[in-house]
């Protein structure tokens, strides 16, 4: 006999068969993904997802027989009180029972599964290319940061570090043997006794060994230009790792639900996107009628509010916020803006200039997405009057959503794309 | 309490690689030559319960091919494991030569005790004696012929691409149940001297390969060769055909090399699975019984200790539990159960039978050789076999069986028999034909095959009981076989009394 311990063979064999089998079910999983959109919160759906598969599809057909059709005896355990000749009426809505007789079993079972994070993600970026994009388009604020990195051998002089100087000195001196100031006093002192003594060979003697006792100092420098060391710095770039989305929408009576959904659908994206990238991802929430607060998800989506339309009221909230609490410096900032396209004509002229001045040299990124429905004819003026803005800056971009299915393409364009002359 | 006078094996519930050898040769002298047992070389492997848990998914085969469908199975039973819903198997072993068996590195000493009683003995013997293993099975060449198929399918995914290899071995998991042939095998040529031969006949053609050849009239050249290939076809198909994987592979007009031997490759793994199939029962009832044996044995001559012994019997309980058809846990009779049960009750009739068992089994009762008999039943007979011929009338009385009638046509199912003297012969007739594996799967032959005009295949399934085929399964799987087929398929369902047709399906190959 032998002992084999295969413990140490590669883990995870199964992934390929499972990775198959995900490919296989793509359209389902997709189908999943989607609903899966509708019912999270924007923030959590980069987490896994349980998928629940209809098993006919993914049944492994073989010839087998009907169900309740035809004739069949078996053999149970345990029987209690059934004489030879009792007869039990067969339960209802199943065909008889198989001889498995299991009195809930239900084979309709839908195929249920978990699909990691990971998985997850991939198939919701499936065509979104997102390391490169990711690369292009997400730029990351860095700062500066001063850092100590050794020692160099020049400097100025404030940066000298006396520790390190006088140890290279100290080697030195032991080094090159360079007489110590002790000894040279002790010498002087043993010269004054032989001096006092009148002992005239002494003191030449040591005269002349004093002599070669300075010489050597003065040859071997206490301290040399080699000695010296200064503290060397530099400067790291340190990318700024978390980043703040705001969440801008139009909350007046015109936005309905379903424009709502198709907003939300949006922010989930970016949201999700952003998550892939930066370390930590804020959510802000602006809602804005004629007035603009800020507010959570529940209410954002699902709170009701009527009013006009003044665009400008969220941008300088969102101009207040970013002042408050999120450092351009610290935080890189994205924001999205969601509306049918409709803001008060006198509002215009400053909702143009705050976001040409104030809003649009912070952010990364700014996106204005127009849900409407299908109906509405021409530009609406948001649309038209954002045109002149586009053209000059690269990092705004706008796109136009009508249907849950647009999403995706247009939040891919919005993305993937080096055209910004949308 | 007795004790013996040998040492303990180990003490507490750790184990290594010493402890696994020491219990295996202690085990090992016990069942040789103690209970006679007679075993391939053991070859005892660890793994992790990842590992275990793919191995389940890949039809207890750990070095399995690549397929979707296994990735879906481990995706279920990884999510059952997780819940908690299903524990793993503690054990898994080969039918090969030598012997493999897995065990886990959780389980504790004990549990690595019993896993090499109950696997690397039990079922080792069983492998090495059963007569239908040593029929259908080739030890030997178990473990050659996996890595072969892995290799196989890797490279025909490599060359032909995943998508063709997968949807054929779609078609060819459909027809598991249908690849083997029930009357003695011939011994092929081994799929790799096959595949030499095939390659060594393509260099061949390669190296004299001319080009002028190929000006050469095409038409002439067409209908000549098909004349050749109709002719020698039409030579070799017997019908009908059971075996629907073999006669695809090896008539079907329009596959390829490669996928006739894929199919070869699906066929002999359901050929491996035959003998298992129809000696379930028998099997774990017979390494039931011996790992039974032995922790006793081990017990009794001081070998393992008290703690040890109660956390084996605590398994055993566990393993050998038969819920009762009304209880929320049941699900058929447990093979385990039933089979140790069984086992012990031959035992019994050899050693301590009473004037029943006299009656009914005057070859065995009281003839004293207990294991000697065992050994018998174990390699001569099948499970269907082995219940006609040793369920005794105490047994049934023990388990309380019935048998139930169920006919289509009536509102109620029927209690037939009981565990009395009218209803013993019927309960074990009954219960022998539930094992019968005829009679699990539907009985399909190949009846017609035209090779030569509209290449049409015709199939029949012959009606027992009025049980007739699942149609949503049955069009699914012809589809299927039209896709190996590459034409028209109809199958037709036929009274096996009457002769009669009870259904007509008939598909066609999409392009």
């Amino acid at each position: 006999m032998h002992v084999i311990d295969r413990r140490q063979n590669p883990k995870a064999k199964s992934l390929g068969n499972r990775g198959r089998f995900v490919r296989r079910v793509k359209s389902h999983i997709r189908k999943a993904v989607n609903d899966a959109i509708r019912h999270r919160k924007v923030a959590d759906l980069g987490t896994s997802e349980k998928i629940s598969i209809n098993s006919s599809d993914v049944s492994e057909p073989s010839f087998s027989f009907e169900r309740g059709v035809g004739n069949r005896e078996y053999v149970l355990p345990g029987n209690q009180g059934y004489q030879r000749g009792d007869r039990i009426r067969k339960p209802k809505g199943r065909g008889g029972s198989g001889s498995s007789g299991t009195p809930d079993g239900d084979s309709e079972d839908p195929f249920v599964f978990m699909l990691s994070r990971e998985e997850f993600l991939d198939l919701f970026f499936e065509d979104l290319e997102l390391p490169n994009l990711a690369k292009r388009k997400l730029k990351s604020m860095t700062t500066a940061v001063r850092s100590r990195a050794g020692y160099a051998s020049d400097g100025a002089p404030q940066r000298l570090n006396l520790r390190q100087t006088m140890r290279r000195s100290l080697s030195r001196r032991i080094a090159l043997k360079r007489p110590k100031q002790s000894e040279l006093d002790s010498l002087e002192s043993e010269l004054k006794i032989a001096e006092s003594d009148n002992d005239e060979l002494e003191v030449i003697r040591i005269r002349e060994l004093i002599e070669t006792v300075r010489t050597r100092m003065r040859l071997v420098a206490y301290l040399d230009t080699v000695d010296l060391r200064y503290n060397r710095f530099e400067n790291t770039p340190r990318p700024t790792t978390q980043a703040v989305m705001f969440c801008l929408m139009d909350t007046s009576a015109s936005m309905t639900e379903d424009l709502k959904d198709l907003a939300k659908r949006f922010y989930m994206l970016l949201h999700l996107f952003l998550k892939r990238h930066y370390q930590a991802v804020e959510l802000v929430f602006i809602r804005h009628t004629y007035t603009a607060s800020e507010v959570d998800e529940e209410t954002f989506f699902h709170g009701r509010e009527t009013g006009g339309t003044v665009v400008s009221s969220a941008l300088e909230e969102m101009d207040r916020i970013i002042r408050q609490r999120y450092p351009v410096d610290d935080w890189n900032i994205y924001a999205a803006q969601a509306s049918d396209g409709h803001n008060f004509d006198h509002d215009m002229p400053r909702t143009l200039a705050l976001l040409e001045q104030t809003i649009l040299p912070v952010c990364q990124y700014y996106a204005y997405i127009e849900v409407s429905d299908e109906s509405i004819d021409g530009d609406s003026l948001l649309w038209e009057d954002y045109s002149p803005l586009i053209e000059r800056y690269p990092h705004f971009e706008r796109a136009h959503v009508t249907e849950p299915s647009d999403i995706y393409p247009v939040f891919h364009n919005l993305f993937a794309s080096g055209a910004h002359s949308k | 309490m007795k004790k013996g006078t040998q040492d303990l094996i180990y003490r507490g519930s750790e184990w290594d690689f010493d402890l696994l050898q020491r219990a295996h040769d202690a085990i090992e002298v016990i069942a040789v030559d103690g209970l006679g047992l007679d075993v391939y070389p053991n070859q005892i492997e660890v793994i992790t319960s990842e590992q275990m848990l793919d191995a389940y998914a890949s039809v207890g085969m750990p070095m399995m091919y690549s397929h979707w469908s296994f990735g879906k199975h481990f995706a279920r039973e990884e999510l059952l494991y997780r819940k908690g819903a299903q524990a793993l198997a503690y054990e898994l072993v080969i039918n090969s030569n030598p012997c493999v068996s897995y065990v886990m590195e959780e389980n504790t000493m004990t549990m690595q005790t019993l896993v090499i009683a109950h696997a690397a003995f039990g079922h080792n013997h069983f492998f090495k004696n059963n007569h239908l293993f040593r029929q259908w099975t080739r030890a030997d060449r178990v473990l050659d012929d996996l890595s072969y198929a892995k290799q196989y399918v890797a490279k025909c995914e490599e060359a032909h691409g995943v998508q063709a290899v997968e949807s054929l071995l779609d078609a060819a998991h459909a027809l598991m149940a249908y690849g083997v042939s029930r009357y003695a095998p011939k011994k092929p040529i081994r799929p790799k001297d096959r595949i030499a031969k095939y390659e060594a006949r393509r260099d061949h053609e390669q190296s004299t390969f001319n080009d002028l050849y190929r000006t050469l009239p095409a038409s002439k050249r067409e209908s000549h060769r098909d004349e050749n290939s109709s002719d020698s076809q039409g030579d070799t198909v017997k019908l009908p055909e059971e075996n629907l994987l073999l006669f695809l592979a090896d008539h079907a007009p329009k596959l390829k090399d490669w996928q006739r031997e894929l199919l070869h490759i699906v066929r002999r793994t359901a050929q491996y699975f035959y003998p298992q199939r129809q000696t379930k029962l028998m099997n774990e009832g017979c390494a039931t019984f011996v790992h039974y044996q032995i922790m006793n044995q081990l017990y009794d001559g001081g070998q393992i200790d008290d703690g040890a012994m109660l956390e084996f019997l605590h398994m055993h309980s566990a393993v050998v539990r038969q819920p009762r058809f009304d209880d929320q846990r049941y699900s058929g009779l447990n093979p385990y159960a039933l089979g140790f049960a069984m086992m012990r009750d031959i035992a019994r009739i050899c050693d301590d039978p009473d004037e029943e068992d006299r009656q009914w089994f005057p070859q065995i009762a009281g003839n004293g050789d207990a294991m000697g008999t065992l050994r018998t039943a174990w390699a001569e007979y099948r499970d269907e076999s082995f219940i006609l011929q040793f369920l005794s009338p105490r047994l049934i009385r023990e388990l309380h069986l019935f048998a139930v009638g169920d006919r289509s046509d009536s509102p109620f199912v029927s209690v037939d028999a009981i565990h009395d003297e009218s209803g013993y012969r019927e309960i074990r007739r009954c219960l022998a034909d539930q094992y019968d594996l005829s009679r699990h799967d539907p009985e399909i032959e190949v009846t017609e095959a035209d090779l030569t005009g509209n290449r049409r295949l015709v199939l029949t399934h012959r009606v027992r009981e009025g049980r007739l085929l699942a149609k949503d399964d049955c069009n699914r799987t012809l589809r299927h076989i039209a896709a190996l087929w590459g034409y028209r398929v109809r199958l037709i369902e036929t009274d096996s009394q009457t002769g009669a047709t009870l259904n007509d399906y008939d598909v066609v190959a999409l392009p």
